[in-house]
């Protein structure tokens, strides 16, 4: 799960990370008393929005007077974002943060992830912040600085001077500044189910400070459950309804731009038959895994959210029971066909656990079903249907 | 015996009155498994099925000589029986449940090493040497025994790879799910190199995914190690960039994460290669007879 960075910062204070003071905005005016509480003479408009790049796509302007703060709101409130994580239609700005000003002296980058090669939390280092850090781990990987955290050991104080030392500080406060702040990170990471919290730029200020000018938090869904606090941080205007609406049924959908709309059970069948869809020339209008525990209410769900997408030209049903039962499946296809009316063609195949009970009840319904021997048999068919040549 | 299970297996189920425990449990010792009880903190002392549940994985192993555990405990729970799985030294641990928290794992991966315990899974179908012991949510009936090893992350597809080696009559020696979770217990190079010691095996079949860097560190094991032929497929050809992972995780893996890459580096370090999952049965097929 995202989160915004207004609320990943202020997260990030209940652990002792320092952020610069800022008020969330959702109207211009909002905005004009927000950096009238902050004071100064200088404040940061900055759009939020579930993406990074928003300083290239103009979400992200330098007030230099509460004219200025009042025409940027204005500019970025309501606008639609376009950055290299929002796809080509973009996001819509519904909130601010107005931040106060400071003066930088450094830009570093800090991260937190999960390295899978040894299933350790691993923090990232650099001394080159600000800018995309996959071009910096290309360009001078030397300058990325790797530590893994022994899970029994913890954090321990070595952690936060060769981090610190090792983005070239100098100055013996700014070394305890940053060991803190990393300390900070890495226990955030831990008791909040992270996957990712990714500070870029981490700066030092002309003052002295070393402060997350940006954050980019990610929460582990399957860990929700013991974190109600990151889970009321959800907004969902940034996510996809029918993901969420399929999510409420156990169901994993992602909707893709093809037109062949597809059923399967298992994530990595699923992966394989929108890869088969496409080698024979097809293109997936979905992915939707309906799970081991799918009954025939949920395969019912499934179909409604598929055909919701108009531009679903054929419908492929791809069921390997192992826990899941064919039956169920083709029983859940039925009570879906004649309930929404399915009009486009339907290609159904069906292997494993209580195949032949499964078949027999497809074939005597009165559907028009496609039936499919086998994987490359139905995405051959499928491919077909949705040229309108079935 | 193939690998890691077979007639010796003596299995307990850790959360076995639960209805999922109760009904895989039963599908194992149908299928000709030597399952011996079940653990249910709480219930211990009752016989449920015709089977005695314990409270404790130890008083479970003192009394039934278990040498396997099957996992299914719901995910806020289940991090802590594998631990108390790994605390009474039982060798083989097979978690099928799905979505236990990343921390969690992270924890139990570390309790693992030195321990005398292995893992597979969690978020996996489980293990299956055909005609002998089946550990696991699999469809038992469309395995066959044989000689070609099978290891994968996925579930469903680790059934289809199965089925069309045994419509061709080409049987298994042992079937292996080791999960689709970033952290898990036991990973590809650890069963390609059972599969390469183990007489019964003759072939092996690989099935990745896209993220992480397991594929391609396999790829590089079996072309300094592996005698025997593998034939891979890696699923999500097709996936849309930046929906699995953020900027950060790309990173740490290199880049070399997607399908892709996968299957280049695969390739180059001689692995037979299915670009599609209908093709697996058909590619061993051809290894075979060479």
């Amino acid at each position: 799960m995202n989160v915004h960075e207004y609320q990943a910062k202020s997260l990030m204070r209940e652990y002792g990370i320092s952020v610069l003071r800022g008020e969330v905005a959702k109207t211009v005016d909002e905005a004009v008393e927000g950096a009238k509480k902050l004071g100064g003479s200088v404040w940061v408009v900055k759009a939020q929005i579930h993406a990074g790049g928003r300083g290239k796509a103009g979400g992200v302007k330098l007030a230099k007077s509460l004219d200025e703060v009042k025409q940027y709101a204005s500019e970025i409130l309501g606008a639609t974002l376009v950055t290299h994580q929002t796809g080509p239609e973009g996001k819509k700005v519904l909130t601010l943060l107005i931040e106060e000003g400071c003066e930088i002296d450094h830009e570093y980058y800090a991260g937190l992830v999960l390295d899978r090669a040894t299933g350790k939390i691993t923090f990232m280092a650099s001394s080159e912040g600000g800018v995309e850090i996959e071009k910096v781990a290309e360009e001078t990987p030397e300058k990325i600085i790797k530590v893994a955290v022994d899970p029994s050991a913890g954090f321990t104080p070595f952690i936060g001077r060769k981090l610190a030392y090792g983005i070239g500080l100098k100055d013996k406060e700014q070394i305890k500044k940053a060991s803190k702040f990393f300390h900070g990170l890495y226990n955030m990471y831990v008791e909040k189910d992270c996957t990712i919290a990714e500070i870029n730029p981490m700066v030092t200020t002309k003052a002295g400070e070393v402060i997350a000018l940006d954050a980019k938090l990610n929460f582990d869904d399957n860990a929700l459950f013991r974190n109600a606090d990151v889970e009321e941080l959800r907004d969902p205007t940034e996510e996809s309804a029918k993901e969420l609406e399929a999510a409420q049924y156990g169901l994993s959908y992602i909707e893709l731009d093809g037109n062949i709309g597809c059923l399967v059970n298992g994530a990595g069948l699923a992966m394989g038959t929108m890869d088969i869809i496409k080698l024979h020339g097809g293109e997936p209008a979905n992915f939707l895994d309906v799970g081991g525990g799918a009954t025939k209410e949920t395969v019912e769900k499934a179909f409604t959210i598929i055909l919701s997408d108009p531009n679903v030209k054929a419908i492929l049903v791809n069921i390997f029971g192992g826990i899941m039962k064919c039956d169920i499946i083709a029983e859940g296809v039925i009570a879906a066909a004649k309930s929404l009316g399915v009009k486009v063609p339907l290609v159904v195949r069906l292997e494993g656990t209580n195949v032949a009970l499964g078949k027999k009840i497809l074939n005597e319904s009165d559907l028009d079903i496609i039936a499919a021997e086998d994987l490359a048999d139905a995405a051959a068919k499928v491919v077909t249907a949705a040229k309108g040549e079935a | 015996m193939a690998i890691l299970v077979g007639r010796d297996t003596k299995l307990i189920t850790v959360g076995y009155t639960g209805k999922q425990g109760t009904f895989h449990s039963l599908q194992s010792r149908d299928y000709g498994t030597n399952f011996v009880g079940g653990v249910t903190p709480g219930k211990g002392g009752m016989v449920h099925e015709g089977f005695p549940v314990f409270n404790t994985i130890e008083e479970a192993k003192a009394k039934t000589e278990c040498n396997a555990a099957m996992i299914f405990v719901p995910p806020p729970f289940a991090a802590d029986s594998i631990l108390e799985c790994i605390d009474a030294e039982i060798p083989l641990i097979i978690a099928i449940t799905e979505g236990i928290p990343i921390t969690d794992m992270i924890k139990v991966k570390s309790a693992l090493e030195g321990s005398k315990s292995r893992l597979i899974g969690p978020n996996c179908p489980g293990i299956i040497t055909p005609g002998e012991c089946k550990i696991g949510i699999m469809p038992g009936h469309i395995h066959m025994p044989g000689k070609v090893g099978v290891i994968s992350r996925s579930g469903t597809l680790t059934y289809e790879a199965v089925f069309q080696l045994t419509q061709r009559e080409i049987g298994q020696s042992t079937c292996v799910g080791i999960g689709g979770d970033p952290v898990n217990g036991t990973n590809f190079i650890d069963m390609l190199e059972l599969f390469e010691k183990d007489p019964d095996t003759e072939a092996v079949i690989m099935i990745g995914e896209i993220g992480g860097s397991a594929e391609t560190d396999a790829g590089r094991w079996i072309k300094k190690n592996m005698t025997k032929p593998v034939v891979s497929f890696i699923a999500g050809a097709s996936a849309p960039a930046g929906k699995r992972m953020g900027h950060a995780g790309a990173i740490i893996s290199g880049g070399d994460d997607t399908a892709e890459a996968k299957f280049k580096i695969l390739e180059e370090c001689g692995v037979t290669i299915a670009r599609s999952p209908a093709e697996l049965g058909e590619k061993m097929a051809e290894v075979l007879k060479k």
